[in-house]
């Protein structure tokens, strides 16, 4: 079974993130991975939620039926970047850790914190990339693991608002807005 | 000064009333308790515009609520309080769901501050009922009313109807306030089919020809031509191009039975000749209807040979479960209409003499197997056969309009799906998708109350008329003379008898059933019982009860082990059907 990418908007409201995964649940979608934040819109989050499903033509029109889902579309086979970020921790002799500070930072990885005997280093890059990040550094001592799932944006000037009404951008162009709660 | 002083000042429950008033409710179903009193302390004052109707059991509110949408196509309005007045109403809601009935369920919730807490009569109904309802709202700020209700109807009866559910915390109710009646919805993820009307024009023309090309064209019609009041497009289209018309438990009364080209009901009860032409059909235009498992039996196997065509409201029903060649998102209204006006600009008349034929070998199908003689047939094992009240019914329907039949879940459902003349739409009323037992009393309670010019048969079984024979209360409460219960007893809940008969050896586990004498319990409740144990006397029992200025129960005591045939055993391909014992 392939994965699909999927970006959906959603209204920012209390439950909305309930909602989303009781339908695929129920549906029988299994997610590999869901991350969700506030947008540039205000009122309005952005989610990339990545789906195993042979087929996701019915996980997008269920979730689009979804009344807080403003919209939802498969970026699995468009143009967009896609990212994941990780933060692993390594503990490992003091001599050891020593070589490996060099050695993830030459990787691509950033060092944030380094303790006697331990360090916590953070990952960005495309998903295959972190993969391979993490079996690098499994036998070097990883005891913590914490990802945060795939990340995806579109390549081109156009944001993906997936119709977002008039009254949500032109809030979003600038003007004063009150903070919502989430 | 007193902050009464203000004439706008509402109370939360008053806003309620009026946003209810607004929506154009005139009757409501319920059941009161602690956390939805405010509400109910407040509908006394407009008492004289909204109407509440005090059941006995949330789900018969729920169900009533149900009839009353079913036989209106308004949205039906049920109450009840938090915790186990809530969760009573899941099952309406959960049938409204898969009915797409308009529905919004008003329950009441524990004060904000004691949310989250376990507290008395607090149940988390929102949470509970995400996946059976439209959308559903938690009301603690008072101000969110005016907007939230607005939003509720709006959803409940847009695009495919369905139910929606208002959860209000007490503090909510009893809160002060000057509402804001010109408050926008804001529903920004929210866009019924209309949406998609873009690709219109190209689905139309590929519909339009697949149809003109094929040779043995079959129309499948459901709920969606009810609901959208598409019945005379529907007959428009059929009688222009001569396509013979299928309907679903749903779509009974979308067209005359009598019309030529009504072929009757498909699926694991279907006719013979209806699952055989949708076996052979080429192209298939549904209508309206979700290809619902009773329907197509095992969906790789059904249709085997056909192109389809998908007309629905709903974008997720497209595909979802047979592959469909044109899926047109729409109100089904416009596309029969643009359908047949695209078809009477083209070439029709090459594949006339092929629809000819076409029309002659169901007809064919349709002599040799003579659906409704196989009953007339059957071995008679007892005085009253079921088939003897349905054709005492039809004999007592023919020449009347008056009347609407609200059926239960079960044998007798099917048995009044096949057998009972069907000419007009939202005169069949049943539940279909999620098939809930107990909803035919209560259901027809609400319709009767939507309708007093005509008479609600209730066609139950005595198992299902056990689960909701409650609701005989509330219909003698409420005087309604215009309810009329033909209860087929048999001793069983038959349908899964019938099941434990023709697959499980006849091992009746947990069937057999004793019920009390249903004329008594009618008495009881002051509505006149009759007792009918024989065929000849069917007849006057229902001219009887039809002329009887009340409510009457008619407790038919029919054969034991009569069967529903024909029958497509579950997961097999439609064709595959036991026709007789």
């Amino acid at each position: 079974m392939s994965q699909h990418t999927l970006i959906a908007m959603l209204q920012d409201r209390p439950g909305v993130l309930h909602r989303t995964v009781t339908l695929l649940r129920r549906r029988g979608f299994n997610i590999a991975s869901l991350a969700v934040g506030r947008s540039e819109v205000p009122g309005i989050s952005r989610m990339t939620l990545v789906v195993d499903a042979s087929d996701a033509t019915q996980v997008v029109s269920q979730l689009d039926r979804l009344v807080e889902v403003i919209g939802v579309t498969d970026v699995t086979t468009e143009d967009s970047v896609q990212r994941e970020t990780a933060l692993a921790k390594i503990v490992a002799p003091p001599s050891r850790l020593a070589q490996l500070v060099d050695i993830v930072v030459e990787k691509g990885a950033r060092v944030l914190h380094v303790g006697d005997d331990e360090m916590i280093v953070e990952i960005t890059d495309t998903p295959e990339r972190v993969e391979h990040f993490i079996s690098f550094i499994r036998p070097e001592g990883l005891t913590e693991l914490m990802r945060t799932g795939r990340l995806a944006m579109m390549r081109g000037r156009t944001p993906t608002r997936l119709e977002a009404p008039a009254h949500y951008r032109d809030q979003a162009d600038g003007a004063p807005h009150e903070e919502v709660a989430a | 000064m007193s902050r009464d002083a203000n004439p706008s000042m509402r109370t939360g429950a008053q806003i309620m009333c009026e946003a209810l008033i607004r929506e154009g409710v005139s009757v409501m179903f319920g059941i009161p308790g602690g956390c939805i009193m405010p509400f109910y302390h407040a509908m006394y004052e407009y008492r004289s515009s909204l109407r509440h109707v005090l059941c006995r059991h949330e789900q018969g509110a729920g169900h009533a609520a149900e009839g009353y949408a079913r036989a209106t196509g308004q949205v039906g309005v049920c109450i009840g309080t938090s915790g186990p007045g809530a969760t009573n109403l899941i099952t309406p809601i959960a049938d409204a769901w898969m009915d797409g009935t308009p529905l919004v369920a008003i329950t009441g919730q524990v004060p904000s501050s004691l949310l989250g807490t376990d507290a008395f009569q607090e149940t988390d109904i929102t949470g509970i009922t995400v996946p059976i309802t439209k959308h559903n709202f938690l009301v603690s700020d008072p101000r969110e009313l005016t907007r939230v209700f607005r939003e509720a109807f709006h959803i409940a009866r847009t695009g495919r109807p369905g139910p929606v559910l208002i959860d209000i915390t007490k503090d909510a109710q009893l809160a002060r306030l000057v509402p804001d009646w010109d408050v926008a919805m804001d529903l920004p993820g929210y866009h019924p089919a209309s949406r998609k009307s873009a690709v219109l024009p190209t689905a139309i023309a590929e519909a339009v020809r697949l149809l003109q090309e094929a040779e043995r064209p079959l129309i499948l019609a459901g709920n969606g031509v009810i609901q959208g009041a598409a019945t005379n497009e529907l007959r428009a289209l059929a009688e222009q191009t001569g396509i013979p018309v299928v309907t679903t438990l749903q779509g009974l009364g979308a067209m005359p039975h009598d019309h030529p080209l009504t072929l009757g009901m498909p699926g694991m009860h279907g006719w013979v000749h209806v699952n055989k032409a949708i076996q052979l059909c080429d192209v298939l235009l549904n209508v309206g209807t979700r290809f619902d498992d009773r329907v197509t039996g095992k969906a790789s196997t059904f249709a085997p040979h056909a192109k389809v065509i998908h007309i629905d409201i709903d974008a997720a029903e497209i595909g979802k479960l047979v592959h469909t060649d044109v899926g047109i998102v729409s109100d089904c209204k416009p596309v029969l209409e643009a359908i047949a006006s695209a078809m009477l600009a083209g070439s029709t008349a090459t594949r006339t003499t092929t629809r000819t034929a076409w029309c002659d070998s169901i007809a064919a199908m349709r002599d040799k197997h003579q659906p409704r003689q196989a009953y007339a047939r059957r071995e008679r094992t007892a005085p009253l056969m079921p088939h003897d009240v349905f054709d005492a019914m039809n004999a007592a329907f023919r020449h009347r309009q008056d009347w609407r039949v609200v059926t239960d879940v079960g044998q007798h459902q099917m048995w009044a799906a096949q057998l009972l003349d069907w000419s007009r739409p939202r005169t069949h009323i049943t539940s279909g998708g999620a098939g809930t037992m107990g909803f035919s009393l209560p259901a027809a309670m609400g319709a009767a109350i939507a309708d007093p010019e005509r008479t609600m048969w209730v066609v139950v079984g005595d198992g299902g008329f056990q689960m909701t024979a409650c609701e005989l209360a509330t219909i003698a409460q409420e005087g309604l003379t215009n309810v009329k219960v033909a209860v087929i007893n048999n001793g069983y809940p038959g349908m899964v008898r019938q099941w434990q008969q023709l697959f499980e050896g006849r091992r009746y586990s947990g069937t057999p059933l004793t019920g009390p004498d249903f004329a008594k319990l009618a008495d009881a409740h002051g509505i006149r019982g009759m007792t009918v144990d024989s065929a000849d006397d069917a007849p006057a029992a229902i001219a009887a009860a039809w002329a009887h200025d009340g409510c009457v129960v008619i407790d038919f005591r029919v054969e034991r082990e009569a069967n529903v045939f024909p029958m497509v055993p579950a997961g097999r391909a439609i064709g595959e059907m036991l026709v007789a014992e």
